[in-house]
């Protein structure tokens, strides 16, 4: 018998009297984690959130210095305005798979099926567009939404049949694989018109010096506005607010790296057309995970399935569409990489592109365990990876190398994610 | 107290193949009004909760609510009524805030984007009121302790504007001083004039908040008490049925033995 027996000598009897409510709500909680105002208190939440193991971005921004610092001392072309120019165009296909990857790695599944579906999506256009005559933007619209279709397909299994996202998309990277054989044919490969839609994706450079200097300004003005507005809102209602030096401070850091890459760019060939599309898709898909409901939920399923579920979240619902967009962005990227060589062959989506996506996403700070994550990150994790194969394509280092290499990378990324996950447990953070 | 109470529950049964587990049960609730629900285990105190919150509906008997005959098949029935439920494993997200647990499932939202600051502004207000003392609304559930995520599943029952809180052992786990917090917010509901069912086994919670204290006992009414005027004894004979059960009958046995 669990009842309590014994006489408690707290609060016997009736209870007449309120407790002293009011006077607790003035008084302040010793705990509480009071933020110094200004600099002094961005140092100090820096260094508790360092010790209590939420790394963040600090890892991969530390590698990516690395990185630059160690190719550019073997070869001085690395750092320059062409390699860049080059590394951040072939960056856009992989990155863009790498971003629907972080929404599913936030729900905490994995989809492996990716490449296989790039690789059909590329095929399915060429085969629309060359073999039929189709007009390209359609072929192009067609293309893509097959990725969705595929995608939401692999969510049905998963949320409503109960099949294992792993297996699910297992049997994906197989398949979509064969059918992606199927649909080319027995020739193998199909050109692609190399002065059409398709092939402007990587080959069209916005060469006006403007352009990447007004896109850059116009970013850093946005970020500006928004996170003024935002704190002058906050300040209004009374709840904690980012002081404007600090606004200053955060544009600032923004502006740096901004106008440097414009600059950088328009060295070479300007502003490419694959660089804004990616950039926008990882702004505007950061705004749905962060900012709407939508996102909100997608994190709400990846921190507590239960919960989500008596919070009245469609948990069907939100993991077909996270498998859908998983699926879209897929089929987008692998427009991306038959634009860089041209064509759909029997080789698209294969090798270590689903690996590097994958890795890309967790390398930028995405947790494999789920709840944590940021579309960012896949930014930065596809800087890291291309880094690294243009590094060793200049120094001309095997392909062989450069797999041992990138696994390591992987390993590594995912080591500091358990090691910090493990931190933030301790710290009581996660 | 008013006359009519808030919720009622008349002659209410529920079977599960071959077990009866309830048997025209009767609870009344009124506003403002702590009532404890108690019973060992087994004694149908769960399956009561489920059937008030939609989640198990009775096979038998009326749920009337302020007054007037309703159906309550469906989680969210009761929820429109204004019946909130908070379950003993809370169902909070570790890796959301504090404001985006709150909120989870109910965002507030301006031309379509999340509105953070009205959000975290409510958020404030709220726990301020309920005098719920938090490190920061802003730091993930996961860094929170159990006595706070209680309260934090207790303030998130209270957003949409509830007239009657089920807690379902809101003490089990917790310390002594944690037990105060949440005894204190149990408190601060009935100020507010809430019905308040309070699952618990712990019968220094039950003495101390509750107005009332209603036994179950094998899945039948066994006795409503008024907590003032009735002593620990007499509530935990009707849990465990003073007349015949294992504890009399072993009063007996060793009585008779040591003749």
């Amino acid at each position: 018998m669990t009842t309590d027996l014994t006489k408690d000598t707290k609060d016997e009897g009736p209870q007449d009297t309120p407790p002293a409510a009011e006077a607790v709500v003035t008084a302040v909680d010793p705990r509480l984690l009071v933020r110094e105002e200004g600099f002094a208190g961005y140092v100090g939440e820096f260094r508790r959130k360092l010790r209590s193991g939420e790394l963040g971005s600090l890892p991969v921004v530390v590698g990516l210095i690395v990185i630059g610092l160690v190719f550019q001392l073997r070869d001085s072309a690395f750092l320059g305005a062409e390699n860049l120019s080059n590394l951040f165009v072939t960056a856009a296909g992989t990155g863009l798979i790498a971003v629907g990857i972080v929404f599913v790695l936030i729900l905490g599944e994995i989809d492996l099926s990716v490449g296989s579906v790039s690789g059909l999506a590329a095929a399915v256009f060429a085969v629309l567009n060359v073999n039929h005559g189709m007009p390209e933007w359609l072929a192009l619209v067609l293309a893509v939404l097959s990725g969705t279709v595929i995608g939401a397909l692999h969510g049905f299994f998963f949320a409503r049949i109960g099949v294992p996202a792993f297996v699910v998309t297992l049997a994906g990277l197989l398949g979509w694989n064969g059918l992606m054989l199927e649909v080319l044919g027995s020739n193998g490969t199909i050109n692609l018109d190399d002065s059409g839609l398709v092939a402007g994706l990587t080959n069209h450079y916005f060469s006006d010096v403007s352009a990447a200097y007004g896109l850059a300004t116009l970013s850093v003005a946005a970020f500006f506005l928004v996170s003024w507005r935002d704190s002058k809102r906050r300040e209004a209602a009374g709840v904690p607010s980012r002081p404007f030096s600090e606004v200053v401070l955060r544009t600032v850091a923004l502006a740096v790296p901004a106008y440097a890459v414009a600059w950088l760019l328009n060295q070479y060939k300007g502003l490419p057309l694959a660089v804004v599309i990616f950039l926008g898709v990882v702004v505007a898909l950061d705004f749905v995970l962060r900012r709407t409901s939508y996102g909100r939920k997608v994190f709400a399923l990846g921190g507590s399935v239960e919960a989500a579920r008596r919070a009245g979240i469609n948990v069907a619902a939100i993991r077909i569409s996270v498998f859908a967009l998983s699926g879209t962005m897929a089929a987008l990227g692998g427009m991306f990489l038959a634009s860089q060589i041209n064509a759909a062959n029997q080789s698209s989506g294969a090798g270590s592109l689903l690996m590097n996506a994958i890795a890309a996403a967790v390398i930028g700070g995405t947790s494999l365990f789920g709840g944590r994550g940021k579309t960012w990150s896949a930014l930065l994790g596809v800087l890291v990876i291309q880094s690294i194969a243009s590094g060793m394509a200049l120094l001309g280092i095997a392909s062989a190398v450069q797999y041992m290499i990138t696994g390591a990378v992987l390993l590594a990324a995912v080591v500091i994610d358990s090691v910090s996950r493990r931190t933030q447990k301790t710290a009581g953070r996660a | 107290m008013s006359a009519t109470p808030v919720l009622a529950l008349r002659g209410v049964s529920k079977r599960f193949g071959a077990v009866q587990a309830l048997t025209d049960v009767e609870l009344e609730i009124h506003p403002g009004e702590v009532v404890a629900l108690v019973g060992d285990n087994g004694a149908g105190k769960s399956t009561l909760v489920k059937t008030i919150a939609g989640v198990g509906p009775a096979d038998d008997g009326v749920i009337e609510w302020e007054g007037r005959p309703v159906t309550v098949d469906r989680p969210h029935v009761a929820q429109e009524l204004g019946i909130a439920t908070v379950y003993q494993d809370l169902a909070l997200c570790d890796n959301l805030d504090v404001v985006g647990n709150l909120f989870l499932g109910r965002e507030i939202v301006r031309a379509g984007v999340l509105d953070e600051v009205e959000m975290e502004r409510r958020a404030r207000e709220l726990l301020s009121t309920l005098s719920i003392r938090i490190p920061s609304v802003r730091i993930p559930i996961a860094s929170l302790s159990g006595g706070q995520r209680q309260t934090v599943a207790i303030a998130r029952s209270l957003l949409g504007d509830p007239k009657i809180v089920i807690l379902d052992e809101p003490t089990a786990a917790l310390g002594v001083e944690q037990t105060a917090q949440v005894l204190d917010l149990v408190e601060r509901l009935r100020e507010r004039g809430l019905g308040v069912i309070l699952i618990s086994h712990n019968m220094a919670d039950v003495k101390a908040v509750a107005d009332r204290v209603a036994v179950l006992r094998l899945g039948r009414n066994n006795g409503t008490f008024e907590v003032k005027t009735t002593s620990q004894e007499e509530i935990i004979s009707a849990i465990t049925g003073a007349t015949d059960n294992a504890v009399t009958r072993r009063k007996a046995r060793t009585a008779e033995g040591t003749k």
